[in-house]
């Protein structure tokens, strides 16, 4: 049996251990683009110099030896060819498989700007070490006191966070009201937006950029939509990932925003599977298949393609939504619907805060649904569990915000359940 | 494997579980020792929750299925090949991924070093757990699973 797959991250990773606990002696190739592999959110930390380039690991150091894979290194693929059930590299060779997980992720989102070109000198994407790299040699030679980010979600968020670790004051600019936008809500996005102001930095909402100015190839200015010039030597563009489809296209391989996947993360195309941030998988709260960019939905997905590739009859059951971000200070958790339409009466939302605090709770027809946890991190997942098992709160929701929410406030019969069960997968 | 098993039941509140967890994972192991001193105390492995009469003492359950090791970025959340689920504070950053899906919310976050804070280790190298060594009352007993 010869299994190839492309992509080296966390779901490949997690695809590989289940592989190799039942197949000891099938051959596995791997083709990564990339010269290393490392934990991908770990950029913003090894920007910020909190984590050295050693350290940006997430693996063992032999796991190569110990799992026997075969990893080729820089190594770009350019197509896969779902007839003949190989593929092929950008050098032209080309390598036959059995089975073909595609793990290739995301890639970002370049808007198109008047006056950017693929090369002007201090402006960058966030998604990958080589960037982070770049950025630092940049700060090296550049006196680089503001910059700009645009887009404020996530990854830009994370490249903020890297950025004020080394003293430089940021303008965030984001088309929406808020920070965050796809997890939070205004109220949440002000605790952020208090930071920002604190470090001399800000954020400008509804706008975006227009030009960008450059002064012998290299970035000086960039024009907002409102027409304010803002003075920077340095931008940093993140208003998104998008999976990355390029080796599947003009194939039979379906897609719509990622590759579509059935519950054992096979493709339409028998023996081809996908697991990861190119996946478009079950989402649990909605029921239909979404693309759910984040790392603890790779790794699973990554397993659960594993056993089925190995022929091990293992369901995905779906995942939400969720993220754990510290920003500035605060640390944040979030979990599946926060912006509830509040026309929409089967909806309700409990809240509680004060000035360092905030929590917010979204219920669907007494089940819980969302969450917003900000500054009071504690017992978080358990809202995932009562989310995850639909709970029905109906009797008890006055007490998920008080201050001893844990499992003394679940009914006895559910707690017990699960403070007793074994082996139990949330 | 053996696990922890709790009995809501009979657990009588005594913290005595809280106790013997902080001295034991403390530099000393003493308990006179680690509670005068700031500096050499460890924060408990153990989430205790108290409503009225009714208190339980909760700790890492091990997972068969960990979703704190699968979530966390950087591989400090751990199994060893006993499948004990273990913490490396030299690689944690304090993402607070684990918090996020630790579904019974037993690990606790040093905010202020940015590190997970405690985790129960289930007293590697001890043959019965100390919670469970010391619980007066069976509410923390030791299964075999
Ligand atoms: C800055 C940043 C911070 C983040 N922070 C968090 C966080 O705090 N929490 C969280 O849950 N998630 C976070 N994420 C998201 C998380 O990193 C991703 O969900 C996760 O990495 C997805 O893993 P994956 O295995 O699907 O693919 P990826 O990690 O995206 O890896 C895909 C790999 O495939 C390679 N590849 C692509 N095309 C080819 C090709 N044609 N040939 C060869 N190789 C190819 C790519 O170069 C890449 O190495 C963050 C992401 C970024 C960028």
């Amino acid at each position: 049996m010869k299994y190839v797959i492309i992509g080296y991250s966390v779901a490949a990773v997690n695809a590989i251990k289940i592989i190799r606990k039942f197949d000891s002696l099938g051959e596995i190739v791997v083709v990564t683009d990339e010269d290393r592999i490392y934990s991908r959110p770990l950029i913003s930390y090894y920007l910020a110099g909190k984590v050295s380039k050693d350290k940006i690991g997430f693996i063992e150091y032999d796991f190569e030896k110990k799992y026997n894979i075969k990893v080729l290194y820089s190594t770009i693929v350019k197509k896969v060819d779902t007839k003949n059930f190989k593929i092929i590299l950008s050098n032209r060779e080309t390598i036959s498989f059995d089975k073909l997980l595609i793990t290739t992720g995301g890639k970002p989102i370049i808007p198109k700007i008047d006056g950017l070109e693929n090369d002007t000198a201090g402006v960058f994407t966030f998604t990958k070490f080589s960037d982070a790299e770049n950025i630092l040699k940049y700060l090296e030679k550049n006196i680089v006191s503001e910059s700009v980010i645009l887009g404020g979600g996530l990854i830009g968020m994370k490249a903020a966070e890297g950025l004020l670790n080394k003293n430089i004051k940021l303008k965030i600019v984001d088309l929406t009201d808020r920070l965050l936008a796809n997890t939070f809500d205004k109220k949440a996005s002000n605790y952020l937006e208090k930071k920002l102001v604190e470090q001399s930095s800000e954020f400008i909402k509804e706008n975006t950029i227009t030009k960008v100015t450059t002064k012998n190839n290299k970035i000086v200015s960039v024009t907002l939509q409102n027409k304010k010039v803002i003075k920077t030597n340095m931008l940093i563009i993140a208003i998104g990932v998008k999976p990355n489809l390029d080796i599947i296209e003009k194939t039979n391989i379906k897609t719509d925003r990622g590759i579509l996947v059935n519950e054992h993360m096979q493709t339409n195309i028998k023996n081809i599977y996908a697991a990861g941030d190119v996946a478009q998988g079950k989402d649990f709260l909605s029921n239909t298949n979404s693309v759910i960019a984040i790392w603890p939905v790779a790794a699973k997905q990554g397993k659960v393609a594993g056993y089925n590739i190995v022929g091990k009859d293992v369901s995905y059951d779906g995942m939400f939504a969720m993220n754990s971000v510290e920003i500035l200070g605060i640390p944040s958790i979030s979990f599946g619907i926060t912006n509830p339409d509040i026309k929409d009466s089967q909806y309700k939302v409990l809240s509680r805060e004060d000035k360092n605090f905030y929590k917010k709770i979204v219920l669907k027809n007494n089940k819980v649904v969302g969450a917003i946890l900000i500054n009071s991190i504690d017992r978080a997942g358990i809202y995932k569990l009562i989310i995850k098992e639909q709970l029905d709160v109906s009797e008890f929701y006055n007490n998920l915000l008080k201050d001893n929410f844990g499992f003394l406030v679940l009914p006895k019969n559910f707690r017990k359940h699960f403070v007793t069960g074994d082996g139990i997968e949330v | 494997m053996k696990k922890i098993v709790i009995n809501e039941e009979y657990c009588i509140g005594c913290r005595l579980c809280e106790v013997y967890c902080v001295s034991q994972h403390s530099k000393s192991k003493d308990i006179i020792k680690t509670f005068k001193s700031s500096e050499d105390r460890p924060v408990s492995g153990i989430v205790f929750e108290e409503n009225g009469y009714t208190t339980f003492a909760l700790q890492c359950r091990h997972c068969k299925e960990s979703p704190c090791t699968t979530a966390c970025l950087t591989s400090a959340m751990y199994k060893n090949n006993n499948e004990i689920v273990l913490h490396n504070k030299e690689k944690c950053v304090g993402c607070w991924m684990c918090i996020m899906v630790c579904p019974f919310g037993i690990i606790k976050p040093d905010l202020k070093n940015k590190k997970v804070a405690s985790k129960c280790d289930l007293c590697i190298g001890r043959e019965v757990p100390v919670c469970v060594e010391h619980c007066p009352n069976e509410a923390i007993v030791l299964k075999e699973k």
